[in-house]
């Protein structure tokens, strides 16, 4: 037993432990920060596997700024949590059924060995030339995957603007302040120097 | 059991294991966690000391010598009284949250090089743990905040994290320009990249290393990256988490005792972290100022000292002389001016790079 794979199992228990009580936790908050454990060992997966930049971007992008966006609406909800757990036995089937699909599919990949020994030789085994992980990703994502890339940008962007168009609202009774405005303000166009004799008023 | 013996080797440097002579990663990471405490303990005088300066006051000055010894009282006061928990607070949360800041803050210096060869892990992808670490940061505040079941530090918490996250955008595009110029991730290729190109060489006198660091090529870069860092450590004049004008003192409203000190440790540690990712993305790390005799007398770890002090002092005034910002103007210079102005940066760097051929060519390439 070398040690990559005493940590191995070590991830893989937490992770699967901790995506258990992602689904069990009564308290959704909990809920979340179990998926934020799960998120954190599939990165330690990745190390193990060699994908540090992969391991590294997974906590930045989920954990740094996705689940906690997460967590900002799940703590914010208000929700009677014996209710939702009403409807639990109702929907249970459905899930169950997922789950099998998916138990099937892993089956199916898993087992490929045994039913065509050829596939193994085609698996995807990460590259040991000495090239660092985040310059051989650059090296085919912006020569060989360019248009797939692109794309995928080109999508992202398309759903942040549909999601601005949905939510921006310009309310006309709200006062807006416009700083360029503010700073751009002159004593000449606000100010008027009156000399007021006394006793007279304006 | 061969792979346990190795690993106590790597760790403790046990000589009963292994004839190699090396000190084990215990006692180094040991050295560097006591170092790291003490300064703080003096930090966090130095900041009360500044502020009490500006403001024509003499600080702490009872405990020990010109108050020296302040921050060991506060310590020893905090670890002896009673830590209360609310009644209706998340008692397994509520006090996780103190630990996850510190020990996050203290984790972001396994990478941080003080001197040549001189970092606990000198990984490829040190610059981008150092950004996951910094981003994690933000759980300790909401966690804190919702376990206190209490309206004050929930609001405290949203606006953290709300605040944190933006700005994790600019402090990311900030580094990648750095990046794109150095062409690696490196934390020690970073710094090493700041002494061996640059203005100075360009200009034919390599003796004036300080020319060569990022900080003036990259200048706009430098003020984005210092203002979002005051910000992305809660720091005035950017603190609404804890804006006690408004939300008595925010996610901390509920905590006392031990849980406050930790939460006020990881604080002070991760604002360190950030003015020594500050002094290595564009004050050149450990290299000297001038690359002459008097100057390279002084040991790298000084020179690396002596430049994140002196950027926590900008820290420090700036919470000194500067107004409480309000929360709508923090978020519209997140994501409407800081945004913007660093994207355009990394494309203007990344087509200077691409049609001039500047850019260091040391590293792995």
């Amino acid at each position: 037993m070398t040690l990559p794979l005493f940590f191995f199992y070590l991830f893989a228990a937490i992770a699967l432990a901790s995506a258990f009580m992602v689904i069990s936790a009564k308290n959704p908050v909990h809920a979340v920060l179990f998926l934020i454990l799960t998120f954190f060992n599939a990165s330690g997966l990745f190390m193990l596997a060699g994908a540090e930049f992969l391991a590294l971007l997974l906590i930045v992008v989920y954990v740094g700024a996705v689940a906690v966006l997460f967590l900002f609406v799940v703590m914010m909800l208000d929700v009677d949590f014996v209710s939702l757990r009403q409807g639990f036995l109702q929907y249970a089937p459905v899930g169950v059924l997922v789950g099998v699909v998916l138990l099937l599919e892993l089956l199916l990949v898993a087992g490929s060995f045994v039913v065509s020994p050829e596939v193994t030789s085609a698996a995807v085994l990460p590259m040991d030339d000495g090239v660092e992980n985040i310059r051989a990703i650059g090296q085919v994502l912006y020569t060989r995957y360019i248009f797939i890339f692109q794309g995928a940008g080109a999508v992202l962007l398309v759903a942040m603007i549909g999601a601005i168009v949905l939510t921006l609202r310009h309310k006309s009774n709200v006062k807006r302040q416009d700083p360029v405005k503010q700073v751009g303000r002159r004593p000449s166009e606000t100010l008027e120097v009156v000399k007021v004799k006394s006793g007279q008023g304006l | 059991m061969d792979f346990i013996i190795a690993a106590l080797d790597y760790l403790l440097g046990i000589p009963l294991f292994g004839w190699g002579i090396h000190v084990g990663l215990v006692y180094k990471a040991l050295l560097l966690l006591v170092s790291l405490l003490v300064f703080t303990a003096f930090i966090l005088l130095a900041d009360r000391k500044i502020w009490a300066a500006v403001q024509m006051r003499r600080g702490p000055n009872v405990v020990g010598p010109f108050g020296l010894l302040q921050s060991f009282a506060d310590l020893l006061k905090f670890a002896l009284k009673e830590p209360v928990i609310p009644g209706g607070a998340d008692k397994i949360l509520f006090l996780l949250a103190p630990l996850l800041t510190a020990t996050l803050a203290l984790t972001g210096w396994v990478v941080v090089p003080l001197g040549p060869g001189l970092a606990l892990a000198d990984i490829d992808l040190g610059i981008l743990f150092l950004l996951a670490i910094s981003s994690l940061g933000v759980y300790g505040v909401i966690i804190g905040g919702w376990a206190s079941n209490s309206k004050y530090p929930f609001l405290g918490s949203l606006r953290a994290a709300a605040q944190m996250v933006s700005y994790e955008v600019s402090i990311g595009l900030v580094i990648i320009t750095v990046l794109l110029c150095v062409g690696s991730l490196n934390l020690t290729d970073i710094v090493t990249a700041q002494y061996e190109m640059g203005l100075a060489h360009m200009i034919g006198l390599p003796q004036l290393t300080f020319l060569n660091w990022f900080w003036l090529p990259l200048f706009p870069m430098f003020v984005i990256f210092y203002i979002s860092a005051l910000a992305e450590t809660n720091r005035p004049p950017f603190d609404l988490a804890e804006g006690e004008s408004e939300l008595v003192a925010g996610f901390m409203t509920e905590y006392s005792a031990t849980p406050y000190m930790l939460f006020m440790l990881g604080e002070y540690i991760s604002i360190l972290l950030m003015c020594a990712m500050t002094t290595i993305l564009f004050l050149g790390g450990w290299t000297a100022p001038i690359d002459m005799v008097p100057f390279t007398w002084v040991p790298p770890v000084v020179w690396f000292v002596i430049k994140l002090s002196l950027v926590f002092f900008m820290f420090a005034m700036a919470k000194a002389i500067v107004p409480r910002y309000r929360y709508d103007q923090l978020m519209r210079i997140g994501w409407k001016l800081f945004l913007p102005l660093s994207l355009g940066m990394v494309i203007i760097v990344a087509f200077v790079l691409q049609l001039t051929g500047w850019g260091w060519h040391g590293g792995m390439a």
